[in-house]
């Protein structure tokens, strides 16, 4: 792929009109931050793309290696920071691993909670974004607006907006605040009526529908060829999730359905997205009237040093699934630590789903394999 | 020479009032959609430059006339400039045969349509120079949707117009709204319902013909960047910009005189409706003054009470001329005229904010599978029942 760009931006001139390159980013307006897509192009069908990423790249593995473990925490929130709740979930369920605790069930009821709100606020985001890209800008004030009631419920709770550094190691910091479980059930029973509307706009709209039907096609093998986790995956007709496959913290308490697609093109993506978001606040309406009472840390040491080993830990964040391998030499630092960002692996499919469309389909893909940058380059 | 009178003055004095004013009212159209926007999507919009924002098209200008002349050094310098003079020169020109009432039309030549049609596809021009001039990608590729939607798109607006052409029998813009007034109905009703149809495609037409969304595909902006503006900046780009809203004006008022009636009244032979010759413009300015009075108490600085207090007296003062009978006889076309105009410049607006766009290969699509076999048969069909009817 690369030998190809390099063939035709050497040889052909401007006006060779017959294959031009156009390099997508890292500024555009649909990129979605600092992603670089070079498109090979021949009129506006594409026959080759290249994605370019790095350029936020902040060598956050590393980092964690020369902090102690506690230190690190805050970092993960910066990774998918639309999903900053989610990042430290896996990341304290991790450490415990290696440190042999559980979090007390009061903290692990709330975790769920506060995890599962962060899904919705994610999806929002996402849905709000993918519509400004194929041309639909109000949605993106609805959807921004309904985050904005999460988004208050987090600094009620910790103070921050956005970076929560919500969890810590062994189970939270911050007991449950006066009226939370108020603030989230106004929040549950005002969401369906706002995702209706969303949905009023959007899934019967036949410009809408025409966009993104048929539109960035992974077909089941595909997306596990490639790796590829979460409403992608799911919306190839493949039922996967992590928090029925492999329940943590206690997620097998609560009842909700997986929601699969057929086709897996951009449509059924956005049709399980949606239904997500409505299944998410099963959870949350279950988890807030059954919040048991008790302590909201478990016992761990005031230094953290876990013993020489090495775990695996991931979890369903809103973009797929989200792992930490983290090595340990009985030390107070990590010796290494992995990310496994979502949006990175999900990534590598662009050139699959996009290669023979049109230009404005590249928008429409990216868009809807819901990328954050921050993830991708760590 | 002819004697110097005011009747035979007129024409230059509305030339000299459509290209001194056209900008500023430009302006103020993209002040009313930024508004709408702000209020479909739940938020305020300009607020900040004098009161409620009034005086934001005025910054606006102020600072694009202020910026630096880039012209990037990869471009066709001739051409590059050439190429927003010639889109904004057409979008101006088009006005010549508009009539805004019986009185105030600059020419009423009897090809006033064609002179429309024709001045539109020059426009085109524009973009595609400037799109090719910029030597970039994104502004090429620009070009090339902008020159294919819209020859695609002129025929569309073509067989709609000469839908009415069959029912008005001439070509004079003045000529055309005579014959709606003397056959006591709007061309959007005759010969129902093809009328109708002719006007829903002359409608979205007429969007893609000035690169409206869902159909702005040649400056969409998440695909393309700004599209054939892309490299354009300061005034330059504020020309392109000024043509882009003329020709929304220019399309809305081609559609109010072609299908609704042009400068006259609703129901134009109900003689008992005459009072809302009076009512309408009369009640619509007080209530516009009426508000803006009521909002002047809410202003936080003294600058912004007193420029509002003064609009709201100047809209009070309009509505008491229009109570005048002989100011009304004057002008209440251009006020029925404008009113049209604004109705669908709104509905323009709101179908941008509540849409998608639609892909390249799906407009064309649109258009030449679905539009013109349409606009064909709907024009036979109008032929017939004009024969039926004798």
């Amino acid at each position: 792929m690369a030998d190809d760009l390099k063939h035709t931006t050497g040889e052909a001139t401007f006006l060779d009109a017959n294959e031009i390159v156009l390099n997508m980013g890292p500024q555009h307006p649909a990129t979605h931050g600092v992603l670089r897509v070079i498109l090979k192009l021949d009129g506006e069908k594409i026959i080759g793309t290249e994605c370019v990423i790095g350029y936020l790249h902040r060598g956050v593995e590393k980092i964690g290696e020369n902090r102690t473990y506690v230190q690190f925490n805050p970092y993960v929130d910066r990774l998918d920071y639309v999903a900053s709740v989610s990042n430290g979930l896996g990341y304290c369920e991790a450490v415990e691993k290696l440190l042999s605790v559980t979090a007390p069930p009061r903290a692990q009821t709330v975790r769920v909670i506060l995890t599962e709100l962060n899904r919705i606020a994610s999806h929002l985001i996402w849905l709000g974004t993918h519509a400004l890209d194929i041309g639909a800008m109000t949605p993106l004030f609805y959807t921004f607006n309904q985050r904005e009631d999460i988004l208050k419920i987090y600094e009620n709770y910790c103070g921050a907006r956005l970076t929560t550094h919500a969890f810590r190691i062994g189970g939270l910091q911050y007991d449950l605040y006066q009226g939370f479980e108020q603030q989230v059930k106004k929040f549950c029973d005002e969401m369906p009526a706002k995702v209706d509307e969303y949905e009023q706009l959007l899934t019967t709209n036949r410009i809408w529908v025409a966009r993104t039907q048929g539109v960035g096609v992974l077909t089941a093998e595909d997306a596990i060829e490639f790796g590829v986790t979460g409403p992608m995956l799911r919306a190839a007709g493949v039922k996967w999730d992590i928090r029925k496959a492999i329940p943590y913290e206690n997620y097998a308490d609560f009842e909700f359905d997986i929601p699969t697609g057929k086709n897996g093109d951009t449509y059924d993506r956005y049709l399980v997205r949606m239904e997500e978001m409505r299944q998410a606040r099963r959870i949350i309406q279950q988890a807030v009237d059954r919040i048991p009472d008790g302590p909201i840390m478990a016992k761990v040491p005031k230094v953290v040093k876990p013993p020489a080993g090495e775990v695996y830990h991931s979890i369903e964040a809103p973009k797929g699934e989200l792992g930490y391998f983290i090595v340990s030499d009985g030390g107070l630092q990590p010796y290494r630590l992995r990310i496994r960002p979502p949006s990175f692996v999900n990534l590598q499919a662009l050139d699959r789903m996009v290669r023979g469309s049109l230009v404005a389909d590249v928008v429409a893909v990216i868009g809807t394999i819901d990328i954050v940058l921050g993830e991708v380059d760590r | 020479m002819p004697p110097i009178t005011l009747a035979a003055l007129k024409p230059y004095i509305m030339m000299v009032l459509i290209v001194g004013i056209g900008p500023l009212g430009v302006g103020y159209l993209v002040l009313l959609e930024r508004k709408l926007m702000a209020d479909m999507q739940a938020r305020l919009g300009p607020m900040r430059v004098g009161p409620q924002g009034l005086l934001q098209p005025i910054a606006d200008a102020v600072k694009l006339l202020l910026k630096e002349d880039v012209i990037p050094g990869m471009v066709d310098k001739w051409v590059f400039w050439l190429a927003p003079c010639v889109t904004v020169t057409t979008a101006l020109a088009a006005f010549a045969v508009v009539p805004f009432s019986s009185d105030f039309v600059i020419t009423d030549v009897n090809i006033g349509v064609l002179a429309i049609l024709a001045l539109s596809s020059v426009g085109v021009l524009g973009i595609i120079l400037g799109g090719w001039a910029a030597n970039s990608h994104y502004p090429l590729l620009g070009s090339l949707r902008a020159t294919a939607q819209m020859v695609s798109y002129e025929v569309v607006m073509g067989f709609a117009v000469v839908a009415v052409l069959l029912m008005a029998g001439s070509l004079s813009m003045v000529e055309i709204v005579k014959a709606q007034a003397e056959s006591h109905r709007w061309f959007l009703f005759g010969a129902f319902p093809f009328g109708l149809i002719a006007f829903f495609m002359y409608y979205v037409a007429a969007m893609a013909e000035t690169n409206r969304s869902p159909f702005d595909l040649p400056e969409a902006e998440s695909e393309l960047v700004a599209g054939f503006m892309t490299e354009y900046s300061g005034f330059r780009w504020a020309l392109y910009f000024l043509a882009e809203y003329c020709n929304i004006i220019v399309v809305c008022s081609l559609a109010v005189t072609l299908f609704l009636g042009g400068w006259l009244r609703p129901f134009p032979s109900v003689t008992w409706l005459g009072w809302l010759d009076y009512a309408a413009p009369v009640g619509s300015f007080l209530l516009a003054g009426g508000l803006s009075l009521y909002l002047v108490k809410r202003q936080p600085r003294a600058f912004d009470q007193i420029v509002l207090a003064a609009v709201g007296l100047a809209l009070l003062a309009v509505a008491g001329l229009f109570a005048w009978p002989a100011f009304n006889a004057l002008f209440r076309g251009v006020f029925w005229f404008m009113a049209k105009i604004m109705v669908l410049v709104y509905s323009f607006m709101w179908v941008r904010f509540t849409f998608p766009r639609y892909r390249y290969d799906q407009l064309m699509r649109l258009g030449w599978r679905v539009m013109i076999p349409l606009g064909i048969v709907n024009v036979i069909a109008i032929g017939i029942v004009l024969v039926l009817k004798g």
